[in-house]
């Protein structure tokens, strides 16, 4: 068979395409965007599929299951924080059940590399009582997409993928099987899909009574392997996901390896875990995210007569990615040795707006208009223009989650602060800014809301945006804001005085107003010549 | 060549560099000679403007980790000399360093120039080229990553017809001026590293 090179984000978009996919949905988010991407390219070349952006992870999600609903099978794939957004309708899936094939593929950020925190989705999966797998390389995410579409049908369930940033975006070689066709149309059963009281109370039963069956296919699943050797009892390694590799690429040459289960699906297979837990007195557990197999074998008291270590015991760190280093210490091994830098500290290179970037002027004006406004905030959003924070800018001063600015600045505003501004992205704000500005028109509040309007998600690697343009005009006055006090400006620096004009005349105003700044982001801009 | 078929490459440079770019052709030539690959590369918030890193690996045999261990890389591929640095704690004591030597300074604590290059070239086996000047002669200021790749070449454990190979099925969409400037930018690469 053919290899091909893949990152880990297209070895499932491949495996759900291989599966028999009907339509994909998405809401971009590093490190998962690379999923739709890759899915977006191959159904334009053979339309054998829909792959489709979405609003937002939770409009995604709900058009998945529409999928689902129908028969056919659907892929729905996001960031860890996307599952957040998405967890009213995720968590109401596991009692609907799938129809048609419904697999979620989730993307966790340990260390943060582009997000504002860190969260183990394998708890999401859990807290919803559902299947999950957890890919260790390209093979697996390739191999367990198209599992999980088979096990979603057979049992009735959404099943997760779960990644971490270092295989989503890790390149290796998958060698790909024999695609399959798309499911016809049959719908889904309206006893199971109308959750009202009477049908959810049978349909929760009915979770509640797979979980047996799904511990066992778990123990069963050729994915977790458990390699036994009784010459060593003094240790014993469970390791899951991408930890597994560090394991083995610290442990693969040993002359007396420890005995190692890795983990690779959940429910934790239970089983396994007995009999390796059974054969040693010390168990290192090591699992990328939170400690979640480690704290359930801890309980509240620990495993009598024996030693569990990990990232609770402080072994392992309990913030940020796992590393081959990490674990070597892990596992009793000295440090390789390495090149030493002396007292030279290299100055750090954070990420910066590029030169010119419309955001830039945005916030010169803003800063401009503020000058003197002893009690005056900025709230900000998550985008390209988060780094206003940093100097020169020291522009912004919140960036909590997507669309938070919009309602903090009304809050804000409300407990006294003035000028509150919020600063939000044209995507951001048609991802979950929308909303909180009805509310703040609704209340007509104190407040001026500054719209980045640059055309695209840039943040993200500039995929479409849909609350943009003419669009966004509408919307805006749509929700309610008085079309006197929606104004446009063009973000240049030859209009520095001019904006933050109109900004300051807006700051007077005793109510909501909306700026929208329309500029195009340069590297939009640029990608667009070369095509 | 070297006799063990193994090799692990930190590539460095700042987003926008186009450090992807040379380890696609690596990758690619690679697997033509039947090695596995694993590419750990940045997307994402780093890519505007920030310091990346791309962790490639190379070998006969399977590979485990997505990620180089500190102590482990045979070679240091920098297209920007501050960030050749950044990563030295993972070259192993006999691995090289290969860097440009023309600053991408975007910062304001960036290290004084003279300062910086006499580190560089304190590293033993260490290899500086002028990748700007080398980039500008070849017809492209944009091609200093396959200048840098050039430069690389013969420390690589891969053929050197396969890496050109893979540079003409990159950048030949991008038209035939770009393809040209990139093979002459690989030639005077490789030439400046003193082959
Ligand atoms: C719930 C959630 N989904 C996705 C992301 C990833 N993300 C960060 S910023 C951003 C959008 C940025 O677009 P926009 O608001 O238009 O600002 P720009 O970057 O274009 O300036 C996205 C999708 C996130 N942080 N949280
Ligand atoms: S990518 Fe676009 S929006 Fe982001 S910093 Fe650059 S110009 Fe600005």
């Amino acid at each position: 068979m053919n290899k091909e090179i893949l990152l880990g984000d297209e070895a499932v978009a491949l495996g759900a395409i291989h599966a028999g996919l009907t339509a994909a949905y998405s809401y971009p988010g590093t490190p998962a965007s690379e999923i739709m991407e890759y899915l977006v390219k191959v159904s334009q070349e053979s339309h054998g599929f829909i792959a489709s952006w979405s609003v937002n992870e939770k409009v995604a999600y709900e058009e998945a299951l529409g999928v689902s609903f129908a028969g056919r099978r659907a892929l729905v794939s996001m960031k860890h924080v996307g599952l957040n957004v998405a967890a009213d309708p995720f968590m109401s899936s596991s009692l609907t059940g799938a129809n048609g094939g419904f697999v979620v593929a989730v993307a966790d950020d340990p260390s943060m590399h582009s997000s504002q925190n860190e969260q183990d989705s394998r708890f999401f999966a859990q807290f919803a009582q559902i299947f999950c797998f957890e890919p260790s390389d390209h093979q697996e995410a390739y191999d367990m997409t198209r599992q999980a579409f088979d096990l979603s049908e057979d049992m009735n369930i959404p099943v997760m993928i779960r990644l971490v940033t270092r295989l989503s975006h890790s390149r290796s070689s998958v060698s790909p099987g024999e695609p399959r066709r798309p499911n016809d149309l049959h719908f889904g059963a309206r006893q199971c899909w109308t959750l009202l009281p009477a049908n959810a109370r049978t349909r929760f039963r009915r979770i509640l009574d797979l979980q047996a069956e799904l511990i066992q296919f778990s123990n069963a699943s050729t994915f977790n392997r458990l390699e036994l050797n009784p010459k060593n009892t003094r240790l014993g390694i469970i390791a899951s996901g991408i930890a597994y590799n560090y394991v083995l690429e610290n442990l693969h040459g040993a002359k007396e390896k420890p005995s190692i289960l890795k983990i690779s699906t959940y429910p934790i297979p239970e089983d396994l875990v007995k009999t390796l837990v059974g054969s040693v007195e010390t168990i290192l557990v090591a699992e990328e995210g939170y400690p979640l197999i480690e704290r359930s074998l801890k309980g509240l008291f620990g495993i009598a007569g024996k030693n569990l270590v990990g990232k609770l015991s402080g072994h392992l760190p309990l913030s940020g990615e796992l590393s081959p280093e990490v674990v070597r210490t892990a596992v009793d091994l000295k440090p390789l040795p390495q090149r030493q830098l002396g007292d030279f500290k290299p100055a750090g290179r954070p990420p910066q707006l590029c030169q010119g970037c419309p955001h830039a002027d945005t916030f010169n004006a803003l800063k401009k208009a503020l000058e003197g406004h002893e009690r005056s905030n900025v709230f900000s959003d998550i985008g390209c223009y988060t780094l206003g924070y940093y100097p020169p800018y020291n522009a912004v001063n919140t960036c909590v989650c997507m669309g938070a600015s919009v309602g903090m600045a009304r809050g804000g505003a409300e407990a006294g602060i003035h000028p509150s501004i919020a600063v939000i992205g044209d995507s951001t704000f048609g991802h979950s800014g929308i909303t909180a500005l009805l509310g703040a028109a609704a209340f007509n509040t104190n407040m001026v809301l500054i719209i980045l309007d640059n055309c695209t998600v840039a943040m993200t690697g500039g995929q479409p945006s849909f609350a943009s343009g003419e669009r966004l005009l509408k919307i805006i006055e749509g929700v309610g804001v008085p079309k006197e006090h929606i104004r446009v400006i063009e973000p240049l620096p030859k209009y520095l005085e001019k904006n933050a004009q109109v900004i300051k005349e807006e700051i007077a105003h005793p109510g909501i107003s909306v700026i929208v700044a329309v500029r195009e982001c340069l590297e939009e801009a640029r990608k667009k010549r070369k095509r | 060549m070297k006799p063990q078929r193994k090799q692990d490459i930190i590539l460095a440079g700042v987003g926008g560099q186009g450090i992807l770019s040379i380890a696609t052709v690596i990758d690619n030539a690679a697997l033509r000679e039947g090695l596995f690959i694993k590419q750990a590369e940045v997307h994402g918030m780093a890519q505007r403007g920030g310091a990346v890193q791309s962790h490639l690996r190379l070998s006969k045999d399977r590979i485990w980790s997505d990620l180089i261990p500190r102590g482990e890389a045979d070679m240091i591929l920098s297209v920007e000399p501050l960030e050749a640095l950044r990563y030295l704690d993972y070259l192993r004591p006999e691995g090289v360093v290969v860097t440009s030597s023309t600053p991408f300074i975007n910062i304001p604590d960036y290290p004084d120039r003279e300062g910086l290059l006499a580190r560089l070239q304190s590293i033993r086996g260490s290899i500086i080229v002028d990748s700007e000047k080398l980039a500008k002669d070849a017809g492209s200021s944009r091609t200093q990553n396959t200048v840098m790749l050039g430069a690389a070449s013969r420390h690589l454990i891969l053929r050197e017809e396969n890496l050109l190979e893979y540079i003409r099925v990159l950048f030949a969409p991008r038209g035939e001026l770009i393809l040209e400037a990139n093979l002459k930018a690989f030639e005077l690469g490789r030439r400046a590293a003193g082959f």
